[in-house]
C-alpha cells in the first residue's frame, strides 16, 4: 500500500514539476522579449543618459547584453543538465567500445559535447575507455572535444559574437578533435601509454536509472553550479564589449593579430597552449582581442589552444601517457588549431562579431 | 557502516566529502568516512566519473556532488 501511495505522490509532484517548468519557460520567454525595451528605458529614463552619445550606447549595450546572455545561459545549462542524465560517461563508453576508427572518432567527438566531463576525472575516464575496448585514437577524440566544445562556450559565443562565430567554433572544434584523434590512432601509439594502465582492474560500472524527476533535478542543480562559476566572466566579457562598442580599432592587436601577418596564428597558439582556463574565462579576452582588431581566425585559435591544451592537464595526463605520446597529443592538437586559425583568417579576414 | 568517497582530490571531491561528513553528523552515525584517491582503487569500483560515493562497498552514485539531504536519504535507506 505504501508503495502505491509513494507512486501517487511522485506522479503528482511530477505533474507539478512539468506545470511549473512550462510556466517558467513562458515567463522566461516574456522577460527575454522585453530585454531591449527595458535596457533602453533604464538608459534613457532611469539613468537620464542622452540617446546617441557613446556613453549611452555603451551603457545600453551592457544593460541589454548582460541579462540576455545570462538568461540564455540559464536556459541552456538547465536543458543540457537534463540531457546529460541520458549521456553518462559509462553509457558513452559502452557506445564507443569496439567502434572502428573514423566513425568512432566522429561519434566520440559528438558525444564529448553532451557527456559530463570534469578534467579531474580525465585519468579514470581514459583508463575506463581503453580497458573496455575503446581505441586509443577514439578516446583522444573524446578527450579533446569534451572540454573544448560545450554548452557554455556555445552560449557565450552566440550571445557575444553571433550565430556565425558560434557555429564556426563548434564545427572547427569538432573537426580538430576528430582529426587529431584519428592521427593519434594511425600512429599506433598504444605502447606509449604507461603500462600500469593496462594492468588496472576495472570493476563493473554501477548503473543508475534516474526518473524524470531526478533528471529535472539534475538540470536545476546544474544551473547554480555552472552559472555560479561563470557569470563573472560573462559580465567581464560584456563590459569589455561595451567599452569598445562603437570604437574604431586601431590598436596594437590589429597590427599583431591581424589577418595579414602570417605568424599571428602560431604566436596566438604558442601563447595559448600553456595557459589554463575554461571556456567562460577566455571569452572576455577574445572579446577584447576582436574589439582591438584581431582577426577572427587568430582569436579562435587562441581560444581553442587555451581550452584544449594546458600545463595542468598535461601534468595530469603524464600519469598515464609516456612523454612521446604527450608530445604527439600536444603537437597534433596545436597543428589542428593553427590550421583552423589560418582557414578563418583566409575566408573571414575582417574582424568577426557583429 | 563503511563510507568511502572516491576522487582524485579535486574541489568537487572535497565538496562531496564535506557533504557526507555533514550527513553522518546529522544522523549521528558511527561511521568513518574514508577518502580513496588512488586511481587503481577507484577503478576497482568501476567508477570512471569522479567524485563517487560508496556505502559498504556499493557505489551509491558517481560523477556528481550530491547535497547532504540526498546523502542522508541514501544512508537511511542503507541502514
Amino acid at each position: 500500500m505504501s508503495a502505491t501511495g509513494a507512486r501517487h505522490i511522485s506522479r503528482w509532484t511530477g505533474a507539478w514539476t512539468w506545470a511549473l517548468g512550462l510556466l517558467g519557460l513562458v515567463a522566461w520567454q516574456q522577460a527575454y522579449a522585453q530585454l531591449l525595451a527595458i535596457a533602453h528605458w533604464l538608459t534613457t529614463s532611469a539613468l537620464r543618459l542622452k540617446a546617441g552619445t557613446r556613453l549611452a550606447s555603451a551603457v545600453e549595450f551592457f544593460l541589454y547584453e548582460a541579462p540576455k546572455v545570462l538568461m540564455l545561459l540559464v536556459l541552456v545549462v538547465f536543458g543540457v543538465g537534463v540531457l546529460r542524465t541520458f549521456f553518462t560517461p559509462e553509457r558513452t563508453r559502452q557506445i564507443l567500445a569496439g567502434k572502428r576508427e573514423s566513425t568512432g572518432n566522429v561519434l566520440a567527438a559528438a558525444l564529448g559535447i553532451v557527456t559530463p566531463f570534469c578534467s579531474c576525472s580525465a585519468v579514470p575516464l581514459f583508463i575506463g575507455f581503453l580497458k573496455s575496448g575503446v581505441p586509443l585514437g577514439v578516446t583522444f577524440s573524446f578527450l579533446i572535444a569534451a572540454p573544448m566544445v560545450n554548452e557554455v562556450a556555445l552560449v557565450l559565443l552566440y550571445g557575444l559574437f553571433g550565430v556565425q562565430v558560434a557555429m564556426i567554433y563548434v564545427s572547427s572544434g569538432l573537426t580538430v578533435a576528430v582529426c587529431a584523434g584519428w592521427v593519434i590512432g594511425r600512429l599506433k601509439m598504444e605502447r606509449h601509454v604507461e603500462s600500469w594502465v593496462y594492468e588496472v582492474e576495472v570493476g563493473d560500472a554501477p548503473e543508475e536509472h534516474p526518473s524524470w524527476a531526478d533528471r529535472l533535478t539534475a538540470g536545476r542543480r546544474a544551473v547554480p553550479e555552472i552559472v555560479g562559476k561563470v557569470w563573472m566572466y560573462v559580465i567581464a566579457g560584456i563590459a569589455v564589449g561595451a567599452g569598445i562598442h562603437g570604437y574604431v580599432p586601431t590598436g596594437l592587436m590589429a597590427r599583431y593579430l591581424g589577418a595579414h601577418e602570417w605568424w599571428s596564428v602560431p604566436v596566438a597558439v604558442l601563447i595559448g597552449v600553456p595557459m589554463y582556463s575554461n571556456a567562460a574565462g577566455i571569452v572576455p579576452i577574445v572579446q577584447a582581442l576582436l574589439g582591438k582588431g584581431a582577426a577572427l581566425g587568430s582569436a579562435l585559435a587562441f581560444m581553442m589552444s587555451v581550452i584544449a591544451l594546458s600545463l595542468p592537464e598535461i601534468v595530469i595526463l603524464r600519469r598515464v601517457l609516456r612523454p612521446r605520446l604527450i608530445g604527439v597529443f600536444v603537437g597534433v592538437v596545436a597543428v589542428g588549431v593553427t590550421a583552423v586559425g589560418y582557414l578563418f583568417n583566409a575566408i573571414l579576414p575582417a574582424t568577426g562579431g557583429r | 557502516m563503511r563510507l568511502q568517497v572516491l576522487g582524485t582530490g579535486c574541489a568537487k571531491c572535497k565538496a562531496l566529502t564535506a557533504n557526507v561528513q555533514a550527513a553522518v553528523t546529522t544522523l549521528g552515525l558511527a561511521a568513518e568516512v574514508e577518502k580513496v584517491e588512488d586511481i587503481p582503487s577507484i577503478m576497482k569500483f568501476g567508477v570512471i566519473n569522479t567524485p563517487a560515493f560508496v556505502i559498504d562497498g556499493k557505489v551509491a552514485f558517481a560523477g556528481r556532488v550530491a547535497n547532504s539531504t540526498e546523502i542522508e536519504h541514501l544512508l537511511r535507506e542503507a541502514t
